[in-house]
């Protein structure tokens, strides 16, 4: 009896598939697929149609809604008819696969203020803090314990940034002062580099398939302009100013081009050999607070990658990171996405129009961080409304909410394979989201008081946190 | 004091002394040590007022002075380290502390307990309860005096079946008892003939409240079905507090304000 049915139902029922890339371009000739066909299937002819030489994973969505099922089960269930072509929209996954860190496996005293940031060099062999004690420290993850403690800041130290070849790392403080330092032996490179009247909000480096090795990066402050400074000749090379209130935060993109987002409510797009303005693109209503390009995640982590390979020369560097970058853009611009006070995120191609391209609304308060997934696909973006948003990264239309902490959510930060999502809040706990599931992975309570800033290292093995309770706490699986 | 101008006169017709400017000159110069001499020396009232005047001049010529020093050279940011380290996306923003949130909950706590709502009648006068009830005599000789009878309007609802008649404390008259109440809504100035609910809070005690027992500043509950109110998620609202404005027992009616 079973068998006469499975075989009834497997005979007669076909239906036209057409399968196409996220950006809608079609792979191959629609084709008649079994309704038994699930993403298995579906996986291995598309390995196929794109003569793969290793089988890539993939995922299968149909109108943004994945598919995980026998296409039998999803056309009963969603009353799709047959006679129409099926539009299946496969996205690569990732080859690796991170696994959720859920246990904090070391809580690392050291800073006598809170600390207001944590970053991973792009290798993720090395993690720098920097705190309201003026100091920024680095920590040996091997042994878990502090390595060096770097003084020499007059004020809080509010951001740190690594070089994407890993070489450098530069601190930003509230007196308006930069300073530099070697990470291997923790020593300041050279003095202060002054310049800026107020507070440093924001740092980017300049990308390493640009130039390698990487001697320019830009710092955004409140007094209103950005600066892009050099470190071989440690000046100030060019300001770039304008904007006429607090630059928030400032991006440096894969193209060249500079993006600076400003409380004065617009965004302004930067061409840095002369330092003069390209674009300026309006329509917020409010403070511009966060910035995000499609492409930030292989930015910042230049030519290293999961594989963890080390390099010898900078050109070798320059080549990877030119590769990556490249494969990761494809033929599509650069996408941006600012979030704002006004609870609305817009979503540009700076490099076709100063006209958004979509505008996502849903928040019921600020938005605090937007961040791309390293793949380009999803977006996500914290608000002060205690809620984590995730987006479509291409179109910019919403996906999901995820909803479970009790406080502001300050900062979020990716895995390296774009499966989870990890959000620090003021409610002092961290959570871990599912993307496939759109539900809470893993709670990480522990902190005593507001997590301040989190950072999922490259290699997706440990998770950073610190925050106002002056520890930082490192997270394994 | 000259009365009369015969001093200019004097000088438009023959001109000034030839040694006039030598002599104001000398004048002038001993003007300052004459003065000096009259502040020191000078008792009583009009010292006083002599020092203070000169007080009065010293202090804004010092100001003055300061004022013209004052450079244009920019100053260096201030130095000092501050507690309560912020990342930079919160250095603009006005926290309310931790603090603050917490004694808010506390005032807000403390409040539910004691029972003090806005409402719009706050005060209430007192009712005794020899004028809320009246003593009943009961008995084969009326000697007996446990029955009470309510004097106010009362409210009992659509189920309300009396106890034995024998055992009753509490006499309810039907002639006192309201089913609707005339309900306006404060900002839409329109008043409704509602259905009471129930009685939520008589100001007198919990006794009246339980009793159903309706005055002036009673908090009653009216089924406002018949308003169309919708909640933010989409219910429907078919039960709101009010508040009693009239004297019942005096009016005939149940007069309330809606609280929104």
């Amino acid at each position: 009896m079973a068998v006469e049915e499975g075989a009834s139902t497997s005979s007669g029922n076909t239906v036209m598939c057409l399968l196409t890339n996220p950006e809608g371009e079609p792979l191959g000739a629609p084709l008649y697929l079994p309704q038994n066909v699930g993403p298995p299937q579906l996986q291995e002819i598309v390995n196929k149609l794109l003569n793969n030489d290793e089988k890539l994973p993939y995922a299968f969505y149909i109108s943004d809604q994945e598919l995980v099922v026998q296409l039998e089960s999803y056309l009963a269930q969603k009353k799709v008819s047959v006679e129409k072509v099926l539009r299946i929209v496969y996205q690569p996954q990732a080859v690796f696969r991170i696994r959720p860190v859920n246990r904090c496996s070391a809580t690392i005293a050291g800073h006598t203020e809170a600390v207001l940031s944590v970053s991973f060099s792009p290798d993720g062999k090395h993690l720098a803090s920097g705190s309201g004690d003026t100091t920024v420290r680095l920590w040996d993850l091997n042994t878990q314990t502090p390595l060096f403690t770097c003084t020499g800041h007059k004020n809080w130290v509010l951001f740190i940034a690594w070089s994407p070849d890993g070489k450098h790392l530069v601190s930003g403080s509230k007196s308006g002062e930069l300073l530099l330092w070697d990470p291997q032996t923790g020593k300041q490179l050279g003095g202060p580099l002054t310049g800026h009247k107020k507070w440093i909000t924001a740092i980017s480096w300049e990308p390493v398939h640009l130039q390698a090795p990487s001697r320019r990066f830009v710092s955004a402050s409140k007094d209103g302009d950005a600066r892009i400074w050099d470190t071989s000749l440690k000046k100030c090379v060019i300001s770039l100013t304008g904007h006429t209130l607090a630059v928030t935060c400032v991006k440096w993109g894969g193209d060249g081009h500079i993006y600076t987002g400003s409380q004065d409510c617009t965004i302004k797009v930067w061409e840095t050999t002369q330092g003069k303005l390209i674009r300026e693109l309006k329509g917020h209503g409010h403070w511009v607070n966060s910035l995000a390009l499609s492409t930030e995640y292989v930015l910042r982590t230049g030519a290293y990658d999961h594989t963890g390979k080390t390099f010898s020369s900078p050109e070798e560097m320059k080549e990877a990171a030119l590769a990556r970058y490249k494969k990761m853009r494809g033929n599509a611009p650069e996408r941006l996405v600012s979030g704002s006070d006004d609870f609305t995120m817009f979503l540009w191609e700076p490099a076709l129009s100063k006209h958004h391209k979509a505008r996502l609304t849903g928040h019921q308060q600020l938005v605090n961080h937007v961040y791309f997934s390293p793949d380009g696909q999803w977006l996500a973006s914290a608000s002060f409304d205690k809620s984590v948003k995730l987006w479509n990264g291409i179109t910019g239309t919403f996906i999901a909410t995820f909803r479970g902490h009790v406080g502001p959510v300050y900062q979020i930060s990716w895995s390296a394979d774009s499966r989870l999502l990890l959000s620090g809040s003021k409610d002092s706990t961290l959570k871990v989201w599912d993307i496939r599931t759109h539900k809470l992975k893993e709670d990480l309570p522990g902190h005593a008081d507001e997590v301040f800033s989190v950072d999922w290292s490259p290699d997706g093995e440990k998770v950073a946190s610190g925050g106002k309770d002056r520890v930082l706490k490192l997270w394994m699986n | 004091m000259a009365q009369g101008d015969y001093i200019q006169l004097h000088e438009k017709r023959y001109g000034k002394r030839l040694d006039h400017d030598e002599r104001q000159r000398k004048r002038k110069a001993r003007e300052v040590k004459k003065r000096s001499r009259v502040a020191q020396q000078a008792l009583g009232l009009k010292g006083k007022r002599i020092a203070k005047q000169n007080y009065r001049e010293k202090v804004q010529m010092k100001k003055t002075i300061a004022m013209h020093e004052e450079s244009s050279t920019r100053r260096k940011i201030d130095d000092n380290v501050h507690d309560g380290a912020m990342p930079a996306y919160l250095l603009d923003r006005d926290p309310t502390t931790r603090a603050k949130v917490l004694s808010n909950t506390i005032k807000q706590k403390r409040k539910e307990k004691a029972g003090k709502w806005d409402v719009p009648l706050p005060k209430v006068r007192p009712v005794a309860e020899e004028e809320m009830f009246k003593v009943i005599r009961t008995g084969k000789r009326k000697t007996k005096q446990w029955k009470r009878m309510v004097t106010k309007v009362s409210f009992v609802g659509p189920s309300f079946t009396r106890k034995p008649p024998k055992y009753e404390r509490f006499i309810r008259p039907t002639g006192l008892r309201f089913s609707k109440a005339h309900v306006t809504h404060p900002e839409l100035k329109c008043t409704f003939n509602l259905d009471i609910i129930g009685v939520k809070k008589n100001p007198n005690g919990q006794m009246y409240t339980s009793l159903g027992v309706v005055i002036k500043g009673t908090i009653i509950e009216v089924n406002v079905s018949e308003l169309g109110l919708v909640t933010p998620a989409g219910k429907v609202v078919w039960g709101k507090y009010a508040q009693v404005t009239n004297n019942p027992e005096n009016d005939g009616c149940i007069n309330a304000v809606l609280l929104v």
